[in-house]
């Protein structure tokens, strides 16, 4: 893969503010053609990087490249953003809103579809969320667009609709763009290609979800007695969480969860079972050191 | 006394919605849904943006009045609700302060007032930012205040519209820790949600779709009771319009059995509920 070959590159960037580094010596790149899915809780820094790469904000340190050249108007040109708040302005009309898209970052209008067009005189605010969301992305991919940027795309999408928007997302990779793509959905990690974790400002693992996830296991804790035992774990303090009545602990191990419920006098099954995706962020999580 | 919903058993009050139907103007926000609420159990009510859950929450704790059908809860100061956001919790308050002026609503005092408050500060992760500003929480705190507010009365019925929407996954393991804290301890609780993994951990799971129920029961039955078959393959089977990407493979709806070397697949509650609308969507495809 040569350098010309990477439509976004950030090298060891660090973004700071004031004494709180919100990205810490982060490197990472998007291919053409390949869905990478960037995670990580609220305040890992996720929505920093994503505006550094964008040229939003200039990196503390290190160095980032769209396109070849350092992010910049023209840059912003090739790619398509859809921000979580989808970026449209609710009291113009949908005519309006992409009249300012076209005139401020040069996207040509889109073609819209039937439920849009039949709408298009109408304030965004008043159209719906699912509209709303369709028209951000017809915004952003309007001008075939290199590389497209979508944080938090489907939050509050019915799963028909969900599946939908992920269709036009894959058939945009296949015909050869990059996505980069934050999200709270594990389902939806299993629609990128390649994940990247983000905890407390740095990149702390990346891969497939089964990469990520690597050896860590969970206790599941088989019993008829599941409120007892699940009251039980979490007096002893231990990281209980609970799957209709099956009571799981992400790595701890078997007999710390077993001599925890003999302790409260609970008969129960406990075995060991492969993480999930949210349980290894926890993990991960709880691992962190603090931020520099 | 009737049980309020059928099915529920008559050694322990269950509470819940049934047959509800509630119009706005011309629009039908629910029409004739029923839910039941058992304590000790968490009910999932999921769907997208105007699906009806809002709705039909607000109308089980008795701020909206239904047009027909019947809701049977708790008197008010048992009953415990979370709305969705941040309007759970006063933002110019500070975490203590947003508890005392919920404690004082419920006069609530005492040592055993105190040890709950000092107990749900340490489950949900609160007690080190008690004199922080409610409106200078990360997402995932303020909801996991939202919450603490909402159970602090200890309510026979806690019912929490969209608690985990826009949190984080670490939080939202904080919050469904919380959650099945306060089910296990005989709560019982319903709660909204966009997120199918976690109504996949409730003990039963609503789904609505433009105000209707599509699929009600325990999610394994639910997944049991998928309309049709759903088949894998790297291209759609059939009609394209039934078909959808699951990360490099299609997945397809048919409202029959699989054509021949179709691969049929064990539904997840993804694929169930996609199937589901489907089938309650394209009513000429199951006839």
């Amino acid at each position: 893969m040569t350098a010309a070959d990477v439509l976004i590159r950030a090298d060891r960037v660090t973004k700071r503010f004031g004494d709180f580094t919100a990205v810490d010596t982060v490197t990472m790149h998007v291919e053409p053609g390949e869905i990478v899915g960037l995670l990580g809780a609220n305040g890992a820094g996720k929505t920093t990087l994503i505006r550094v790469l964008l040229g939003l904000a200039l990196p503390t340190e290190g160095s980032v490249a769209a396109f070849g050249r350092t992010p910049d108007r023209t840059t912003r040109a090739r790619l398509g953003y859809v921000p979580q708040g989808l970026g449209l302005w609710q009291t113009l009309t949908v005519d309006e809103n992409i009249t300012f898209a076209a005139a401020a970052f040069g996207n040509p209008p889109p073609d819209l579809d039937p439920g849009l067009a039949a709408v298009r005189h109408r304030p965004v605010g008043e159209i719906g969320l699912g509209l709303q969301r369709q028209l951000a992305f017809a915004i952003a991919l309007a001008h075939h667009p290199e590389l497209l940027v979508l944080d938090e795309p489907t939050s509050g999408v019915d799963p028909l609709a969900r599946a939908r928007l992920w269709d036009a997302v894959h058939d945009q990779a296949d015909a050869g763009t990059g996505i980069l793509v934050t999200t709270h959905y594990m389902q939806e990690a299993q629609q990128c290609d390649r994940l990247i974790l983000m905890s407390r400002g740095k990149a702390v693992a990346a891969g497939t979800e089964k990469d990520i996830i690597g050896d860590t296991t969970a206790c599941e804790v088989d019993t008829p007695h599941w409120a007892g035992a699940f009251a039980a774990l979490d007096n002893a303090g231990l990281p209980v969480t609970l799957t209709g009545t099956r009571v799981r602990l992400a790595d701890t191990p078997p007999d710390t969860v077993a001599q925890a419920l003999r302790d409260a006098g609970i008969t129960a099954d406990v075995h060991q079972v492969p993480a999930t995706l949210e349980e290894e962020m926890t993990v991960i999580d709880r691992a962190a050191p603090a931020r520099a | 006394m009737t049980p309020a919903v059928p099915g529920s058993g008559n050694a322990t009050q269950n509470w819940g919605a049934r047959e509800v139907t509630v119009a706005f103007g011309a629009t039908t926000a629910l029409d004739a849904v029923s839910l039941a609420a058992v304590p000790g159990q968490v009910a999932a009510v999921v769907g997208g943006d105007g699906a009806g859950k809002t709705t039909l929450l607000r109308t089980l704790v008795g701020r909206i009045r239904p047009q027909s059908g019947r809701v049977e809860a708790p008197a008010t100061a048992d009953c415990g609700f979370m709305p969705t956001g941040a309007s759970g919790v006063w933002q110019d308050l500070t975490v203590a302060e947003n508890l005392a002026f919920v404690a004082a609503a419920y006069h609530l005092a005492g040592p055993a007032y105190d040890q709950r408050r000092a107990h749900l500060l340490r489950t949900a992760g609160l007690d080190h930012a008690e004199d922080r500003l409610a409106g200078a929480l990360s997402g995932g705190m303020r909801q996991k205040l939202a919450f603490c507010l909402a159970i602090l009365h200890e309510p026979k019925l806690l019912v929490l519209d969209e608690p985990s929407t826009g949190v984080d996954p670490v939080s939202r393991v904080d919050l469904w820790r919380l959650i099945s804290r306060a089910a296990a301890d005989g709560t019982a609780v319903v709660m909204a949600t966009t997120y199918l993994d976690e109504a996949e951990r409730a003990s039963t799971c609503l789904v609505l779709d433009q105000g209707h129920a599509l699929a009600m029961g325990a999610p394994a039955d639910i997944l049991a009771r998928t309309p049709g078959t759903v088949t894998t393959g790297d291209r759609p089977a059939g009609r394209p319009e039934l078909s959808w990407r699951r990360g490099h493979a299609t997945r397809s709806w048919h409202p029959g059995p699989p054509g021949p070397g179709e691969q049929a697949v064990a539904p997840d509650m993804e694929d169930a509920v996609i199937a589901f609308t489907f089938a309650d969507r394209t009513p000429e495809t199951t006839a």
